[in-house]
């Protein structure tokens, strides 16, 4: 009775929401209603069934139809699913190997460059032929080949660095990405590589081989449309498959290993988990996450330069993990979530207000000080620019009063 | 045939001899003590025994096989296991994970197996589990399964370490000081526990103890260590008689009062 209760207070909510959304897309508060039902569907009491076909739901039609009302939500929607994968990538070497990774978007550098040298002209500049940029059919071989090359690339880094230990690895790590940033930044000379500070473009994007279907249906939408929509499907897909493959290691005897080596090394390794095997597989399936992700977005952003992949990006998937929850799968998400959200939607949503505020040139009239006009509001309370203090604030607070993350690690329950 | 046999093991950390031309041998079916005031080098002995030192002379052969130079892990799969002085559990995991991470050596899904949930997988995971269940219950913590192992108090977390050794399924234990901090009910129930192990779940036990009633109890044989040497062994009665043991560890009065 009770669960029947809660799917239908779910579905109503939904409906709801995405009524509201959907006849004010400007409204940031309508799309962030809608957003909540994903979390609202992780709490409440419905049964699982029900709780994966209202998931699909949202993610598959209610979304993309919101998306293609106002595009920037699915832009939002895409960033997210970005970080979500970056998160779940270093909360498997953070939170499960408990190794403190402070260069985990090397990785994702790394691969977006793969697809950036070779799905674009750029290639040409040191391979003769004219044979760049390579055609779109390309991407999904390249996306295949970025997991491969993301975990190599992650257990030869592994491989040196790991009989470090805390701190002396995060340095190393730290150290690493730098390495890479600072390489894809001046390899230009003498061979030109990366084309350096100037980034790559354009970039190819995927192909559309499914046009042909659309127009079947006598569906015609034009690219500018259809790209969003099919980056948003791409990445929700990498998003699940990460999601699983992450859970089905979880459960199994590699996350039970990997846990383990988190809480205590030498008490691992005397109940016969071979350690540094173990901690080189987390470091390769994390980067291979990351190094997908990166070959997805260099192809979204048509455009990349080394300033994508800065020391604040690792920093920035790092704290989303410790928000989340260390260790956690939905904490992860959430995280990642949470702090898109709060950078793209809430923080710029309030600027925008304020702007408008003060545009308005109302006066604000306070008791027994007078009156003040909005007008006069300086440009430097915008919201927009105090992202990295409110971020940090956030972070402060978290660690005072919840360390352990909003959605921690929870136990197996009785059954 | 001796399961385990030491010969001449020292180790020297700096200018300390740790131990100096250990021997010792082990029989089937045989749980043998090693006592010695502290620092005497007897948790030095065992983590050589486990791979987390290496010794710097001497040789160790388990089942006939050297055991020199094996990593921990493989020195496990082999068939030693072992619980720690100072309780080293996995404190957020729940005591079934626990027990669960001491069989990784006998779990031998791959990875695509694991990643497909294959047949295979499905099979060992419950079996495993089985098991689990078994050692949980075995050293009476059932029902508490599912809470984190850092929530148990002082003497479970003894008995879910020596469930954890067990779940490698070793044939030979060593526990390092299993009963310390316990009283005299929890350690007699110990003591039980530990000759129930013999024959049904490992070949023989090799433990620490300061314990002189568990010891002199359960041992067939005593080994003494002192400075790092041998001093003694023998049956628990040569070996509480031995002037050189009592001079070094027992002390005159020991036995006048509690044995």
């Amino acid at each position: 009775m009770n669960s029947k209760l809660a799917t239908l207070g779910l579905c109503a909510y939904i409906a709801v929401s995405c009524l509201v959304a959907f006849f004010f897309p400007q409204s940031v508060l309508a799309f962030l209603s809608v957003e909540a039902s994903l979390l609202l569907l992780y709490y409440v009491a419905a049964p699982r069934r029900v709780k994966i076909f209202l998931g699909a739901l949202v993610l598959v039609v209610l979304l993309p139809v919101l998306g293609s009302v106002n595009g920037y939500y699915l832009e939002v929607a895409i960033q997210i699913g970005i970080y979500v994968a970056l998160a779940l990538g270093l909360n498997i070497v953070v939170g499960f190997v408990g190794l403190l990774n402070l260069g985990f978007v090397a990785f994702y550098a790394i691969d977006a460059y793969l697809w950036a040298i070779f799905g674009s002209p750029q290639a040409n500049a040191f391979i003769p032929g004219g044979l760049f940029p390579l055609s779109p059919n390309w991407f999904f071989v390249f996306l295949l080949l970025s997991i491969v090359i993301g975990a190599l690339t992650g257990a030869l880094l592994g491989l040196p660095v790991l009989r470090l230990r805390g701190d002396y690895l995060a340095i190393v790590t730290l150290g690493f990405a730098e390495v890479v940033r600072a390489l894809v930044n001046n390899l230009d000379k003498p061979v030109n590589l990366t084309n350096g500070p100037r980034g790559i473009s354009p970039i190819s994007k995927p192909p559309l081989f499914f046009q042909p279907l659309l127009e079947f249906f006598g569906l015609h939408v034009t690219e500018a449309k259809l790209y969003p929509l099919y980056f948003y499907f791409l990445i929700l897909v990498l998003v699940c498959t990460i999601i699983l493959v992450t859970r089905r290691l979880e459960n199994s005897r590699i996350g039970r290993a990997w846990k383990a080596i988190r809480e205590d090394e030498i008490a691992a390794a005397a109940m016969g988990v071979p350690v540094v095997r173990m901690k080189l597989l987390g470091f390769a399936v994390g980067a291979s996450f990351a190094s997908a992700v990166g070959v997805l977005f260099a192809a979204k952003q048509v455009f990349i330069n080394p300033e994508s992949f800065t020391f604040m990006e690792s920093i920035g998937v790092l704290a989303m993990v410790i928000l989340g929850g260390m260790g956690s799968i939905p904490g992860a998400i959430l995280g990642a979530t949470g702090v898109t959200i709060l950078n793209l939607q809430l923080l710029k949503g309030m600027s925008l207000w304020l702007n408008g505020l003060r545009q308005s040139g109302a006066e604000l009239t306070i008791p027994l000080l007078g009156s003040y006009s909005l007008s006069q509001l300086p440009a430097q309370f915008e919201p927009a620019k105090y992202e990295r203090m409110v971020f940090g604030l956030i972070l402060i607070l978290m660690m005072i009063f919840r360390p352990q993350g909003v959605l921690p690690p929870t136990r197996e329950r009785k059954q | 045939m001796a399961l385990l046999e030491l010969r001449g093991i020292s180790k020297r950390f700096g200018g300390l001899q740790a131990l100096a031309g250990v021997s010792l041998e082990l029989e089937d079916g045989m749980i043998a003590s090693l006592i010695g005031p502290n620092g005497a080098g007897k948790t030095t002995l065992f983590n050589t025994l486990t791979g987390l030192y290496r010794p710097d002379e001497g040789e160790i052969h388990f089942q006939q096989r050297s055991l020199l130079g094996m990593n921990p892990d493989k020195i496990t799969a082999a068939g030693i296991s072992r619980t720690f002085q100072n309780i080293r559990l996995f404190s957020h995991m729940t005591v079934l994970e626990n027990v669960l991470v001491g069989m990784h050596s006998r779990l031998k899904t791959s990875l695509p197996g694991i990643l497909l949930r294959s047949t295979g997988f499905h099979i060992q995971e419950n079996e495993a589990r089985r098991r689990a269940m078994e050692l949980i219950d075995l050293t009476s913590l059932s029902g508490r399964e599912h809470e984190w192992a850092h929530q148990l108090s002082y003497g479970e977390q003894r008995r879910l370490e020596i469930a954890r050794a067990l779940a490698a399924a070793p044939q030979l234990l060593l526990l390092d000081e299993p009963t310390a901090g316990m009283n005299t009910t929890e350690a007699q129930a110990l003591m039980t526990l530990f000759r129930k192990l013999i024959g049904n779940y490992v070949k023989a036990i090799l433990l620490i103890e300061h314990n002189m009633r568990v010891v002199m109890g359960i041992s067939d044989r005593v080994h003494v260590l002192d400075y790092g040497e041998k001093i003694a062994e023998g049956h628990p009665d040569e070996v509480r008689h031995d002037p050189r043991v009592i001079e070094a560890y027992l002390g005159q009065g020991i036995w006048s009062g509690n044995a």
